[in-house]
């Protein structure tokens, strides 16, 4: 049953992924124009503003696609980052073991005890709001729960007999880390890199609402979320539109991940 | 009336029938043994009986307790039964005790839930349980977590917590399987001793507890009953073939198909070894103490202990996986030593590993053809992969499986089969010694013999060596040269086969051999030969460690640490070894 | 008992230690001073206003002075709020911040577990998908859109509540920002209880509670609910951190003046002493609370405090 959950959400990221892309290319518009004379027009198909305007004359439907296409960008690479982070750090930590990995985990759970997001702030505002710094920032916060998750596996791999057995032949470790453990690592690793993929969109977000993430002209999901926030009462669209889909792809990505959790559970009892 | 009448039970999931069509009665006050072996669908109809399946099962079928139908009962009627009128011993008691409340609390709160007592005499009942069920201190245990106590122990509060509501029925699911030999025989002692006139049904896969313990019997095979009738009967007459298989399949410690003495020259020795772990605070487990014995080539010497005895350290010693104290392992002459990293690569390629858990010892990862041939990449890295390839149909062929096994994953094998593709994994380098820790112990009664047989087999065609740690006798019986007997790791006797059985010369041994239950009904029933626990190898008695427990003990058996000794071939490591006659 | 509490206190020291350190390294490496908005000054005057506020002084002897201030209870000062310490900025907005957070947290835990309770128990009903719908949507909407939804409905359309803050409206200007704070963490505590007590259902121990005869009730109170509540626990530290994170966002939409608000506008305005000493304060709260669930967790499970 729970297959249904990773083919439909799937389905439907992958949907918008691609109208995302290819969607701006079909419209008459693009996402910096602004048009005094169509200022906060509700979504009609005149003219092709299929989701109205903004307070500057923007089409709306654009400039959310642009701000899918840079929310997922930021979230796939931000989690990319953390991921790459999180395995390495997590990956050594479990496998050498002892002091190393003692002081190792202290130091996680040290930064795991702090309201992170702070030092984000901290970065952002110092460094000026550079897009590459971004990525860094999100990634920074996020490896945590993954270095945590592939530390325990990896120490309970290590104590596995099948890794035991090919110590005992003489496999040199740098095949045991290849061959045997990594390949064990993979389920889990995907199962939590599609959960941390939500965290990192709501973070840049949160960014966004702050004023520090992505600037104008370009925008983030996040963003125009903010803007819309402020044109609620008179021009509701402008935030259903994005908030809506920024919350649909954040359901699915939560569904795509609980899926597949429960199908690497249901692998791992047989 | 009978007590208990099942007709017609069906268990069945998603397609799948676990029971089917099982009828059977239990009177009041009788025993009833039902065995099968495992996936036989025993447990499932204890559950199903208490009604305790999960929720994906579908039952069908009638359990008339008492006269009333349990299957349609409310929850609140059912609970009453479970309750009061049926109690459940679990197989393992460190997973069917709640781990978060003390002991006495987890028994108390059953009288109290259910108005059976109140308060302090709700205490009371349960502390003078816990001492009915044999605890030695039962205010103190009363107060203790779960993980605090012993294996046994733990099993007599579940059995404490299944009996003091003064049940008519007590279900025991294979009550006795995760403990030591010694204790599974004070616990099955002890069932009989406190059950007065409960009812039991006891669901086992061994059918020497049978034999033991029940009047009447039934025989499961994949869901059906095969056989039903009187122990005695069936056991001297077996209704159904499958019923003739299992007994057949029983170990047994009487055989006489043994190994003779092995007459080769001597290939590995070890020396006074002593294995010690550090645990904190400056205390040292020392889990291997001035054990010496020697291997031959073409024999098998098997190991045998209970928990506490060391044997996996020593071997994990023997084999640089933990270091070695004290003590030396030769090996073809030359000494061996160090870490398994800096062993030099001949010793690593002499020496193999098969472990307990078969699937776990397999990368789920890795193909069947990688996992046999991964060792050839080390060992042999000049042979090409179709060299390589047809190395590994060899080995799978000498263990007994076709080619077609090459692409098979690890979770597609049955424990069997993936116990041969370890071995085939462990011969293919044509090693000199194979060191099987605890290899059949999670297999099926008959798989055991095959992969047993396998391993004679190699032997007598390779001239293998085999050094096989077990806690079962009947296993030590079936397939030993020599045998090696541990205790609180220290040795305590090194003899043949023949001679460990027919005249044992430790006490320990004798009640080792005593202890293990005969599959014959007639046979008439002995007192458990062992009280008490193996105490913590934290602190071990002074002198000679066995003697709290041993009837023969003496002043200098608790003094002075005894010397080993040899006595018309056997080696025993006991102050009264020569006027013992045991 | 004892000997474990006293080894977690001992390891919450050098964390706090590292925490202000790495805390004080990134305020005084990132670029950019706390005076670099105003007038461009002279440089000997500049050279007065670091001397003065010691700025001048190598890192490490910086960092030194920084801790024995810290261990007086001196922050420092304001670098923009001239006529304030850190220490009375933080005391003067803290309580509200606390009011706000401590209710949220207490309401997302009360109604967290007991959704997940009873989501839990009546697997796979209409119930548990209800519940399993509502947390999805719950961390799936970010905070800041949530609020404006929020004052939208109840304040501006239904007039139940006030919309902003003012001391007019008494306590019912606190519900709608506790409750926005709170809805995320109630969704994510409400699924991680499911998912928790699920888990424990199905272990051995309960069957046997069952096979006692007890009622489910009793199972669970009994025997499921301090296991099923390990992970729950586990996840305070993070929590208490999140809602930290969404005060930012509730202060700054109900125009609260709490801690949160202080940290953005301080770190807008570069007052590096300001900010700082709300980190260091909110990591030394984190790390206290760390503390006190470690020994919960101990007197939760036995196997942790003895061996």
């Amino acid at each position: 049953m729970k297959n249904r959950a990773i083919t439909v959400s799937g389905t439907i990221l992958l949907t918008i992924a691609v109208v995302a892309l290819v969607g701006p290319w079909l419209s008459p518009h693009d996402y910096v124009s602004t048009d005094f004379d169509r200022v906060l027009l509700a979504p009609t198909i005149a003219d092709a503003h299929l989701f109205g305007t903004d307070e500057l004359g923007r089409d709306l439907f654009v400039r959310t696609m642009l701000g899918i296409r840079v929310t997922l960008l930021v979230a796939l690479v931000a989690s990319f980052v953390s991921l790459v982070i999180g395995v390495a750090y997590g990956a050594i930590a479990g496998f050498v073991g002892g002091r190393v990995d003692a002081v190792m985990m202290r130091f996680v759970d040290t930064l795991y005890a702090l309201p992170f997001i702070f030092f984000v702030i901290l970065l952002m505002v110092a460094f000026e709001r550079n897009f590459l710094l971004i990525f860094v920032a999100i990634g920074a916060v996020n490896w945590l729960d993954m270095a945590r998750i592939v530390r325990g596996q990896t120490l309970s791999l290590r104590e596995r007999e099948f890794v035991e057995a090919a110590r005992l032949t003489g496999v040199r470790n740098r095949r045991i880390i290849f061959r045997h453990i990594a390949p064990n690592l993979i389920g889990i690793v995907v199962v939590y890199v599609t959960l941390t993929i939500p965290q990192a969109i709501l973070v840049e977000s949160f960014l966004s609402f702050l004023g520090l993430g992505i600037q104008e002209p370009q925008t983030s999901l996040g963003a125009l979320v903010d803007a819309g926030v402020n044109l609620m009462e008179g021009a509701s669209w402008a935030l259903l539109f994005p908030a809506g889909l920024l919350a649909l792809i954040l359901m699915c990505f939560n569904f795509f991940g609980d899926g597949l959790r429960d199908f690497f559970d249901a692998r791992q009892a047989n | 009336m009978s007590l208990l009448d099942v007709k017609d039970l069906s268990v069945r999931y998603d397609g799948a029938t676990v029971v089917d069509a099982f009828s059977f009665v239990v009177d009041a006050g009788e025993s009833v043994g039902l065995v099968g072996e495992s996936g036989s669908g025993k447990s499932q109809t204890a559950l199903a009986i208490l009604g305790l399946l999960p929720r994906q099962a579908s039952v069908s079928g009638s359990i008339r307790f008492d006269g009333s139908e349990l299957l349609s009962a409310t929850e609140q009627s059912l609970n009453r039964v479970r309750a009061e009128r049926i109690g459940i011993v679990f197989q393992d008691p460190l997973q069917a005790l709640n781990p978060y409340l003390r002991v006495g609390r987890q028994l108390r709160e059953i009288l109290v839930r259910h108005e059976l007592a109140s308060g302090m005499d709700a205490d009371a009942r349960a502390i003078h349980m816990l001492g009915r069920v044999g605890l030695p201190d039962p205010h103190r245990q009363f107060h203790a977590y779960p993980h605090q106590l012993s294996g046994g122990m733990r099993q007599r509060v579940m059995l404490a917590s299944a009996l003091i509501a003064e049940p008519d029925l007590l279900i025991a699911d294979e009550p006795t399987t995760a403990l030591d030999v010694t204790v599974q025989a004070q616990i099955l002692e002890l069932l009989e001793e406190v059950r007065d006139d409960t009812a039991l049904l006891l669901i086992t896969h061994d059918l020497a507890v049978v034999a033991g313990h029940c009047e009447r019997m039934l025989v499961l095979k994949k869901g059906r009953l095969v056989d039903a009738g009187a122990t005695t009967s069936l056991f001297a007459s077996p209704g159904h073939a499958h019923t003739r298989v299992l007994l057949d399949a029983a170990p047994r410690i009487d055989r006489v198909d043994i190994p003779p003495p092995a007459t080769g020259v001597s290939i590995l020795g070890v020396e006074a070894a002593e294995v010690s772990y550090a645990e904190s605070g400056n205390e040292r487990l020392r889990a291997v103490r001035d054990v010496s014995f020697s291997l031959r080539a073409g024999e098998t010497v098997a190991v045998v202990g209970e928990s506490g005895s060391g044997k996996s350290s020593l071997v994990r010693a023997m084999l640089g996986l933990v270091p070695m104290q004290a003590g030396r392992v030769v090996y073809a002459g030359a000494p061996m030593e160090g870490p398994v990293e800096s062993r030099n690569m001949a010793q690593r390629r002499d020496l193999q590993l098969v472990f307990q858990d078969p699937i776990g010892a397999l990368n789920p990862q890795m193909r069947v053809q990688d996992i046999v041939g991964e060792s050839l990449l080390v060992h042999e890295p000049e042979l090409s992969a179709v060299a390589r390839k047809a190395k590994v149909v060899e080995a799978l062929e000498q263990v007994g499986l076709s080619d077609e096994y090459l692409g098979r994953y690890p979770h597609q094998l049955s424990g069997g089969q993936a116990q041969r593709v370890a071995i085939a994994r462990a011969l293919i380098l044509g090693p000199k010694v194979l060191i099987c820790d605890e290899a059949v112990a999670a297999l099926d009664g008959s798989v055991r013999e095959q992969v047993l047989e396998l391993l004679r087999k190699v032997q007598i065609e390779t001239g293998l060596s085999i050094l096989f740690i077990t806690h079962d006798l009947a296993v030590v019986r079936a397939i030993s040269h020599r045998v090696l007997v541990m205790y609180m790791g220290r040795m305590v006797e090194f003899a043949n086969n023949a001679t460990l059985f027919a005249t044992p010369r430790h006490p320990y041994t004798r009640a080792l051999i005593d202890a293990v239950p005969v599959p014959d009904p007639v046979a008439p029933s002995r007192k458990a030969p062992l009280m008490g626990e193996v105490p913590s190898v934290l602190h071990p008695p002074p002198g000679c460690v066995f003697h709290p427990r041993c009837q023969y003990a003496e002043e200098i058996c608790r003094t002075r640490r005894p010397m080993a000794r040899d006595i018309q071939g056997a080696r025993v490591v006991c102050h009264r070894a020569e006027e013992l006659d045991l | 008992m004892l000997r474990y509490t006293l080894l977690r206190v001992l390891g919450a020291i050098p964390t706090l230690l590292l925490v202000i350190a790495l805390a004080f390294l990134m305020v005084h490496a990132a670029p950019g001073g706390p005076f670099d908005d105003e007038r461009v000054l002279p440089a000997d005057v500049e050279a007065n206003i670091a001397h003065a506020y010691h700025l001048d002084e190598p890192l490490p002897k910086q960092f030194v002075r920084y801790l024995s201030g810290l261990l007086q209870g001196d922050l420092g000062p304001s670098y923009r709020y001239r006529d304030y310490t850190v220490s009375e900025l933080i005391g003067n907005s803290f309580p509200l911040s606390l009011q706000l957070g401590a209710l949220a947290m207490a309401l997302a835990v009360v109604v967290g577990v007991s959704a997940g309770t009873v989501a839990a128990l009546r697997q796979d009903s209409y119930l548990d998908r209800l519940v399993m719908a509502c947390s999805m949507t719950g961390i799936s909407v970010p905070v800041f859109v949530f609020a404006p939804v929020l004052v939208l409905l109840f304040a501006v359309k239904l007039q139940w509540l006030p919309a902003g803050w003012s001391s007019a409206s008494g306590g019912a200007r606190l519900v709608l920002p506790v409750i926005t704070l709170a809805l995320p963490q109630v969704a994510y505590i409400a699924r991680l209880t499911r998912a928790s007590m699920i888990d424990v259902l199905g272990r051995d121990f309960i069957r046997t509670a069952r096979a006692q005869g007890l009622g489910t009730l009793t199972v669970v109170r009994l025997h499921a609910l301090k296991p099923a509540m390990l992970p729950v626990l586990s996840y305070m530290g993070p929590a208490v951190a999140a809602i930290l994170t969404g005060s930012v966002v509730v202060e700054e939409i109900f125009g609260i003046p709490g801690l949160g608000q202080f940290f953005v506008r301080g770190a807008l305005n570069r007052d590096y002493t300001l900010v700082l000493g709300i980190v260091v304060f909110y990591a030394t709260l984190i790390v206290l609370l760390n503390l006190v669930v470690d020994i919960l967790y101990g007197v939760i499970d036995p196997r942790v405090r003895y061996r």
